[in-house]
């Protein structure tokens, strides 16, 4: 199972960095949602894999019974998964803004804040 | 013990939501802002004296004993670090006074802004690289609504950028922190100490490191992952700009001292000598790119750059002394360059532009502006006995000790380039005739400005006391560094803790 | 965008996804649950309103903007945490009120722990509100 969600991870990332080079800020931005999840991915995989024991603790006793999935990591993932919801949300808001406000959302035409010299130039 | 823990972190929590509950009444919510920032202060002040007493304070929240709980410590880095944040709120609250109108307090600035005060010194308490992880989040999101505040196109072609670039700095450090707790199965900072230092594959532990590092280096805008700073810093609201320059970047140096201090010390050979380089090309850098510039906030954001070398710098060499000298440099950067965003924006509003090559005259309408000037500038290019001087010295004086001769005709170079930069903006907008003629005034209408002095001269009054008295602050200083050396006592307060 | 076959099934399904996450975040005291999941089912609820009858009308059917609810639930999750200071505990400890009889006679449990989680029941649907919302405004204009 491990060596499976590494391949996908990997392949993910991938994915992830050919999308991340692009020039378009929406593009970016996929390829940075698609590398979050590699990254959750990776937390959840590193709390070692114990398919088909859910980490509950049955009616009446305090500890659970028998060997069960390590919960830490999936409540890391949660934390991560929420968090970046957040940030996305607020990232794809700002995306449609810029495209509003700049007309472009070619990233190297972004230069309102950083104009070339030569255009101020007489 | 754990109350005077959170208190630093509860304090503004509380006043965001009195803030965002009074937000229709901008008077109100600014003081009450005010109000908060102060008893934050006083909090952040409580616990610097129980950290200065009694060694490094540790406790759990909710009851759960460490390594399994959300630990909040404080040794005295951290101590002190949460002071100067609280200082720095203060500061910027007052000045918020005279800045922040109706319309933005309307849209959430003192909210945010305390949510932000909040995350900050959550980053700088937590004992928990995961809870480091929420913190940064808490800052960042914070952060990105008070770049945006207001919604000029300058302001989001700044926040794009800033945007995504620590974006991919929250992911490596969400992947690191994965990749860590695969190899340790632990992530509270005392028990990796340990267990890191325990660990069979040191090889693994570095790459791992180098992961952080990167991270790190984003948010602390290092060589060469630094060009989202000069490309956002410059953009929002000058409160804005000044918490930012004063608190962000220092965040993500504090991160890097704790984890290449406590965490990853197994390689140093390796970590730190990346660091090294890292520090040198950093200061130049920044140095160099403020040289070309000519608008008053984009020479002061590349100036945080090249300054976030020299406290790199001290982390580098990892010699006790060159460790004071970074602690102290951290504080006194905050002060200074806080103070410098803050004075910008005074002359922003009676010269009507940042464009140093469009504005003049200030020195003759407000000889009182151009003196509090001189103060940070002096301090930041380290004229004696300003607090800047003490900091270049004991970092220039660690270095030679530690035989780094280059890296310390680097920092004396740099240092001699910055007085370049404050020369020009003291030529060109104080000394220079205003070129179109008009005499620096502030518009009658729109908020006060006495509160925007106010914040000044609190800050430089600091700066000054820091310089003319630097004994006791080299001394927590050192405090701050033996501490940071030896990772015993906050290991055992930490784990210990747990009875 | 004007469906019948929307509104009259948002009707419906608004009020079941609202008694719904109340029930996820009753039962999330002890079992799968709580209010994280509860606010996103709930958030999901007024989604579903703003998408078949307008924005307007949920701001309307909602009463209160959107940005407060996040920020009452921050409150109330704060003040649960706050609450551990009165009995001398560290910051968030949980604690417990048996009304009608002690833990072993089967009292009625109240505790600081479902105060926060009604905190983060509020958060979490306040804030996905709040940026649903202005998402849709923004599309509408």
């Amino acid at each position: 199972m491990e060596p499976l969600l590494a391949i996908l991870v990997g392949a993910m990332t991938a994915a992830a960095i050919y999308l991340m080079l692009d020039r378009n800020l929406l593009r970016f931005l996929f390829g940075l949602i698609l590398i979050s999840n590699a990254a959750n991915l990776t937390i959840f995989a590193a709390g070692r894999l114990t398919p088909g024991k859910p980490p509950l603790v049955p009616e009446g006793a305090d500890a659970p019974l028998s060997l069960v999935a390590n919960a830490l990591p999936q409540a890391l993932v949660l934390t991560a998964i929420v968090i970046g919801f957040g940030l996305f949300a607020f990232a794809l808001v700002l995306a449609l803004r810029a495209y509003e406000a700049l007309g472009t959302l070619d990233t190297t035409e972004m230069r309102l804040a950083e104009p070339r010299e030569d255009r101020d130039a007489p | 013990m754990s109350w005077i823990l959170a208190l630093p972190l509860l304090i503004p929590f509380v006043t965001a939501i009195a803030v965002f509950l009074l937000s229709n009444s901008p008077k109100m919510s600014a003081r009450v802002s005010l109000a908060g920032s102060l008893a934050g202060l006083v909090a952040a002040l409580f616990l610097f004296a129980e950290v200065a007493s009694t060694g490094v304070v540790a406790g759990q929240m909710g009851g759960w004993p460490a390594p399994f709980g959300i630990t909040l410590v404080a040794d005295m880095l951290s101590a002190i670090m949460v002071v100067i944040t609280a200082i720095t709120a203060v500061a910027v609250a007052l000045y918020a006074l005279g800045e922040i109108g109706a319309e933005q307090s309307r849209l959430g600035y003192h909210a945010l802004f305390q949510v932000l005060i909040g995350g900050v010194s959550g980053a700088f308490l937590t004992g928990d690289l995961f809870n480091l992880y929420v913190w940064f989040e808490v800052m960042l999101i914070s952060s990105f609504g008070l770049l945006i505040l207001g919604g000029r196109p300058e302001q989001i072609d700044g926040a794009v950028k800033y945007v995504a670039l620590n974006l991919v700095s929250t992911i490596l450090f969400l992947s690191g922190i994965g990749l860590l707790y695969g190899e340790t199965g632990t992530l509270n900072m005392a028990d990796l100490s340990r267990v890191v230092a325990e660990h069979p594959d040191q090889g693994m532990m570095t790459l791992i490191a180098l992961l952080f590092m990167i991270a790190f280096g984003v948010k602390s805008a290092v060589f060469p992952l630094f060009f989202w700073l000069p490309a956002s810093y410059h953009t929002p609201g000058f409160a804005v700009s000044a918490v930012f320059a004063g608190l962000l970047t220092k965040v993500g140096v504090y991160s890097l001292i704790r984890a290449f201090t406590l965490i990853f010390v197994s390689q140093p050979e390796v970590t730190h000598t990346i660091l090294l380089w890292v520090a040198g090309f950093t200061m130049v850098t920044g140095v160099l790119g403020a040289a070309a510039q000519s608008e008053f906030r984009r020479i002061l954001s590349f100036h945080i750059v090249s300054q976030i070398g020299y406290m790199v710098l001290g982390l580098a060499l990892f010699t006790p002394l060159a460790l004071v000298g970074s602690v102290f440099y951290l504080v006194h950067h905050i002060i200074v360059k806080a103070n410098l965003f803050l004075i910008s924006g005074i002359s922003q509003r009676m010269t009507g532009s940042g464009e140093l090559y469009r504005i003049g005259g200030l020195y003759a309408a407000a000889p009182l502006l151009a003196a509090l000037f001189l103060i940070p500038a002096f301090s930041l290019a380290g004229f004696p006995p300003l607090s800047g001087f003490w900091a270049k010295y004991v970092l220039v004086k660690a270095s030679l000790d530690a035989d780094a001769w280059i890296i310390a005709g680097v920092a004396l170079l740099v240092g001699l380039l910055t007085i370049y930069s404050m020369t020009k903006i003291w030529a060109e907008a104080f000394w220079k005739d205003d070129p179109s003629g008009r005499i620096p005034k502030a518009p009658q209408d729109g908020p006060p400005l006495w509160p925007c002095y106010a914040a000044v001269v609190f800050l430089a009054v600091l700066t000054i006391c820091v310089g003319l008295v630097p004994g006791p602050f080299l001394a927590f200083a050192e405090t701050a560094a033996t501490q940071l050396l030896s990772s015993d006592a906050y290991i055992n307060a930490v784990l210990g803790a747990q009875e | 965008m004007k469906s019948i076959i929307l509104i009259a099934g948002t009707r419906l399904l608004v009020a079941l996804l609202l008694v719904f996450s109340v029930y996820m975040l009753w039962r999330g005291h002890n079992e799968p649950g709580g209010g994280f999941i509860g606010g996103l089912i709930g958030a999901t609820g007024f989604v579903l309103y703003a998408i078949a009858c307008g924005t307007q009308a949920t701001r309307e059917a909602l009463r209160i903007r959107p940005e407060i609810i996040a920020m009452v639930g921050l409150g109330l999750s704060l003040g649960a945490g706050l609450i551990a200071g009165l009995f001398g505990d560290d910051f968030l400890t949980g604690q417990w009120l048996f009304i009608g009889g002690s833990k072993e006679e089967g009292g009625f449990p109240l505790s600081t722990v479902l105060m926060f989680d009604v905190g983060v029941y509020g958060v979490v649907m306040g804030s996905v509100l709040a940026i649903v919302l202005a998402l849709e405004e923004e599309e509408e204009d």
